[in-house]
């Protein structure tokens, strides 16, 4: 049983829970101790020491993210000993700091930036430490951009990357002034085994880590008449959006973004959740005939649970620590990359387009997919799928950089070629929304009916962050055709962050697992959390994009995939059957890559 | 002028009491649990590493708290320059070390021990292995469930800081940890740990052959019983002598100075630098300057600035880099001391260097940068002339 404390902060007394911090239990009087290399999402360092504060009677100033607090203890955050120590502190880490901050793309959002503001540093105290001129920015990767310039050594990212992710692809290296963070044997951060989730890019308080930016790319094919500029969206963007432009987490900014898109330039506006329902159908149906196989033929060659495979850093995650186990990977691309390969063939075919001049840009929440699209396999069309990825954030910048006043922005609906999409492809950008779409499908090919829960909502599956959700689903009343399933209960599980498909992928290995499909997505809560959202990421905002989903979704008219009439014409006119062979060409990937631990 | 005690010397830690290395755990298995902690407590011992936490608490708290698996460690990573008696110890009596150990995990429960030996100590790991071994058999044939193992560190001074020591343990880059929770809670293993230096071990066997308040007799008030001092330096005696503690540094000076000692390093790098003025009013002891041992003579031939640049190099190279004023403040110092020197910084440039050592001593994680302070402040203090010019 836990007992209440009595404490004295700034001369408010306050009574907290036992094991509560002096940080928290500051905050519940109303007080915000800056911090720098705390992050609500990771385990506490205590290394930045900003946030240290004044207890009375102790020599030392304790820091408030890493001290509980104790019955009768005084503390100040604003006295003398504390602005002085922390000012000091700020002008080390300025002091180690590339401060080029006019040139940096954290300016005006950079935590250090925020804390030099604060504490008013109006000089440089101590001598400048920063490093030989002649550093070398890693850029090799697609992805992500390392400027160890900027690091401050928080830890953040190698918090992040182990806790959250289980990766540990950047880490300390080093001692003493040379300790740095950096990658295995100090390799360019695309020949290691990062996944390239950027989680750690979207914890860094810092520019030390970005993403690797397609901007000016995508103006200067905009600016290009030679180039047909054709662009998707995701579906977690229109719910995030609209922070970049002031307003409350979980706005839902479809219209808007669709104009702005349009005003940009771009030839034409599509939406991803179209694919995402296409690729409702084909995963549905590889699920179904997987079962089949498995069940009816008894083909040992078929690999039961299917994991879905629309996360890019959970595909590059796999192959690294579960290169024997890539089989299990449905074979179905990402809705995006699915996207890309239509707008090449199916799109330039319809609107007679030569698709050597279609330039492929899709907003994505996610880093990651700036390297799925540079994968070598994903150009079934004989040109790249994807030409260009940017995030969310980028897609502001650009907004911004055009001077649209995006609050005023009327509402446009997307383009009609492959603008429509089901509510079930929207909750793809939700955790858990892959297999309820899948599902919704599945179930109505094998029983005809509808899946029995009220209003399409599977919301056992609706789990929260960082959970493994699990739920088994017995078929009754199949069709004649499907009659091998009846009576049969699937067993399905849903996880987000890469240290769940670790635990998950375990069991898979040695044969324990009681799964016939998972889902896995790599980010807190899916893509909603994804990486290249709005910063910064709090669990509040996630689960206030979380909630707009859901809302989304209910007004959309049309609540499955199958029911989608752009679906049922796309494989009427073009695609042929779901698996078959032209869908199968464009919408499937010929295998995975295993790949090195190191 | 501070009373201090007369220079006395005790052999209690190197000298043999018993017929038997084995009979000290003999006496021990005989004694109850609430014997030990009395005698402990009585004698007033203070960890003899440096940092003084009185022995018998530690060994009460990790006593008191719940669970199966404890662990005692024993903490060999002898890193603080000019120190070097925990190795004459391991080599020489070893058995009155592994005997405070098991005093230790008898009193706590501990079944586990370990002794985390420095990387520069290996060459001794051989012969400290085949001891423990025989120990270990001699535990077991007196059915004493406790067992000692040695666990090799990687070289790295900040690892010899206990938290960060349990993290070289386990496997990982040894970094210090956030405290609370103490390592009496939670230590090794996120277990109840009693983590002592060798020399409080090897002191609290003795202390239980002779009882807690005979040893509480030697020292004063504060700083009870004898100690082992590493003199080394300017001396024409260098080597390792047992003390009475409470002496001042002007009796310790007139014994083992060279006549013309200028400035002592008491505690080695991390301790204060006493300049002559004030070694009548300097006691050694917790009342005064408490060292774990190093006494570091230096004469009128050392300049104060390259002996303060060479710790600040120290310090810059072994902290472990994590946080911020240990990290970046060790830098700001050497360089800052450089830049006065030369001349590119303004001479009260080193007042802003003097805050800022005080901020570290207030604001860094662990021990190493909290004690930055102590030689860079008595440098400043009682040598700036010499860091000027």
């Amino acid at each position: 049983m836990k007992k209440l404390i009595n404490l004295t902060i700034d001369d408010q007394k306050i009574a907290v829970m036992e094991g509560t911090t002096i940080l928290e239990a500051a905050k519940k009087s109303g007080i915000n101790i800056p911090t720098l290399c705390y992050h609500e999402d990771l385990c506490i360092a205590g290394n930045c020491r900003i946030c240290i504060v004044e207890q009375e009677n102790t020599r030392a100033l304790p820091a408030a993210c890493a001290t509980p607090v104790t019955e009768g203890m005084v503390i100040s955050t604003t006295s003398s000993k504390v602005r002085n120590a922390r000012k000091y502190l700020v002008e080390l880490l300025l002091s180690e700091h590339n401060a080029d901050c006019t040139a940096c793309v954290k300016n005006r959002h950079c935590e250090l930036q925020t804390l030099a503001e604060q504490n008013h540093i109006r000089e440089h105290t101590f001598i400048d430490l920063k490093f030989d001129k002649n550093y070398t920015i890693d850029k090799l990767s697609p992805a992500i951009i390392i400027d160890y310039s900027k690091c401050i050594r928080c830890q953040r990212c190698v918090r992040t990357c182990e806790e959250i992710q289980s990766i540990s692809a950047l880490s300390a290296a080093y001692k003493g002034k040379d300790m740095k963070i950096t990658t295995f044997f100090e390799k360019p951060i695309n020949t290691v085994v990062c996944s390239t989730c950027g989680q750690c890019v979207a914890h860094c308080p810092t520019g030390a880590l970005t993403e690797h930016f397609y901007i000016d790319e995508v103006w200067d094919a905009i600016n290009n008449p030679d180039k047909h500029v054709v662009v998707q969206t995701a579906p977690s963007i229109r719910v995030a959006l609209g922070e970049e432009f002031g307003m409350p987490p979980g706005s839902i900014v479809t219209g808007k973004m669709v104009s702005a898109l349009k005003r940009i330039g771009f030839d034409s506006v599509e939406d991803t959740d179209f694919t995402a329902d296409l690729t409702v159908i084909e995963e549905g149906n590889e699920l179904l005939r997987r079962l089949k196989s498995k069940i009816v033929d008894k083909d040992p060659n078929v690999k039961l649970p299917m994991i879905t495979t629309c996360s890019p850093a959970w595909v590059k995650y796999c192959e690294h620590a579960f290169p024997d186990q890539l089989d299990h990977l449905s074979t179905c691309k990402s809705p995006m990359s699915m996207f890309g390969a239509l707008s090449k063939t199916y799109y330039a075919e319809k609107f007679k387009i030569d698709p050597a001049k279609i330039v492929s840009v899709a907003i994505m929440p996610c880093i990651a997919k700036k390297f799925e699209s540079n994968r070598p396999e994903m150009n079934a069309s004989g040109y790249r799928d994807t030409d260009y990825v940017l995030t969310t954030r980028e897609l502001a910048v650009m907004i911004k950089q055009a001077g649209i006043d995006f609050n005023k922005l009327p509402e446009t609906n997307f383009d009609s070629l492959m603008g429509v999409a089901s509510g079930a492809g929207m909750i793809f950008g939700n955790s858990g929304g892959v297999m309820e779409a899948a599902l919704r499908c599945a179930y109505e090919i094998v029983v005809g009916n509808d899946i029995p829960f009220k209003d399409l909502s599977i919301t056992p599956l609706h789990g929260s962050e960082g959970e493994i959700v699990e739920l088994s689903l017995t078929f009754r009343d199949t069709k004649p055709e499907w009659s091998f399933l009846e009576g049969v209960t699937v067993n399905l599980a849903h996880a987000n962050m890469l240290s769940n498909a670790y635990k998950i992928m375990n069991e898979v290995k040695d044969g324990n697992s009681k799964y016939h499909f998972i889902e896995i997505m790599s980010c807190p809560n899916g893509c909603i959390g994804g990486a290249g959202q709005p910063l910064p990421t709090s669990r509040e905002k996630r689960a206030a994009r979380k909630d707009a989903i859901y809302k989304g979704e209910k007004q959309i008219e049309i609540r499955k995939a199958q029911d989608n009439p752009q679906i049922v014409n796309v494989y009427d006119d073009y695609l042929g059957k779901p698996l078959e062979e032209k869908a199968h060409k464009l919408l499937h990937v010929p295998g995975f890559t295993p790949r090195k631990r190191h | 002028m501070t009373e201090g005690k007369k220079i006395n010397r005790i052999d209690s830690i190197f000298k043999e009491y018993a017929d038997d290395k084995f009979d000290y755990l003999k006496m021990i298995s005989e004694m109850s649990n609430d014997k030990i902690i009395r005698d402990l407590t009585e004698s007033g011992l203070r960890g003899r590493g440096g940092a003084g936490f009185p022995t018998g608490d530690k060994w009460k708290y990790a006593a008191a708290e719940p669970g199966d698996e404890k662990y005692v460690i024993c903490n060999a990573d002898e890193g603080e320059p000019g120190t070097f008696k925990d190795k004459e110890i391991l080599m020489k009596v070893p058995h009155k070390v592994l005997t405070g150990m098991t005093a230790c995990a008898k009193v706590t429960g501990a079944k586990k021990g370990y002794i985390y030996l420095r990387w520069e100590y290996k060459f001794m790991r051989n012969d400290l292995q085949k001891f423990t071994d025989e120990f270990n058999r001699v535990l077991k044939d007196m059915n004493i469930d406790f067992e000692i193992g040695i666990v090799t560190g990687a070289g790295a001074y900040v690892c010899g800081e206990e938290s960060a020591l349990f993290d070289s343990m386990e496997g990982m880059r040894g970094e210090p940890r956030n405290k609370p929770p103490f390592p009496t809670a939670s230590g090794f293993m996120n277990k109840p740990t009693v983590i002592n230096n060798v020399e409080t071990f090897a002191a609290s066997t003795m202390i239980l052959l002779f009882g807690g308040k005979s040893y509480a007799k030697l020292g004063t008030d504060f700083s009870h019983g004898s100690k082992l001092f590493c003199v080394s330096g300017d001396t024409d005696k260098p080597g390792i002598y047992e003390l009475e503690l409470g002496m001042t540094l002007h009796e310790f000076v007139e014994k083992f100075g060279d006549g013309d000692t200028k400035a002592v390093s008491v505690g080695g790098v991390s301790g204060a630098l006493v300049p002559r003025k004030k070694f009548k009013d300097t006691v050694i002891g917790w009342e005064g300057v408490p060292t774990g041992g190093a006494m570091i003579l230096f004469n009128s031939t050392r300049s104060i600035y390259h002996i303060l640049h060479n710790y600040l190099e120290f310090f810059e190279e072994e902290s472990c880099g994590q946080c911020t004023p240990c990290r970046i403040g060790c830098q700001q110092l050497r360089k800052g001391i450089e830049e006065i020197k030369k001349g590119e910084m303004d001479p009260s440039y080193l007042d802003t260097l003097s805050n800022l050592s005080k901020v570290m001593n207030v604001t860094a994680k662990c021990g190493l940068g909290q004690s930055v302070m102590n030689p860079f402040t008595s440098a400043v203090t009682n040598f700036k002339e010499e860091l000027l010019y």
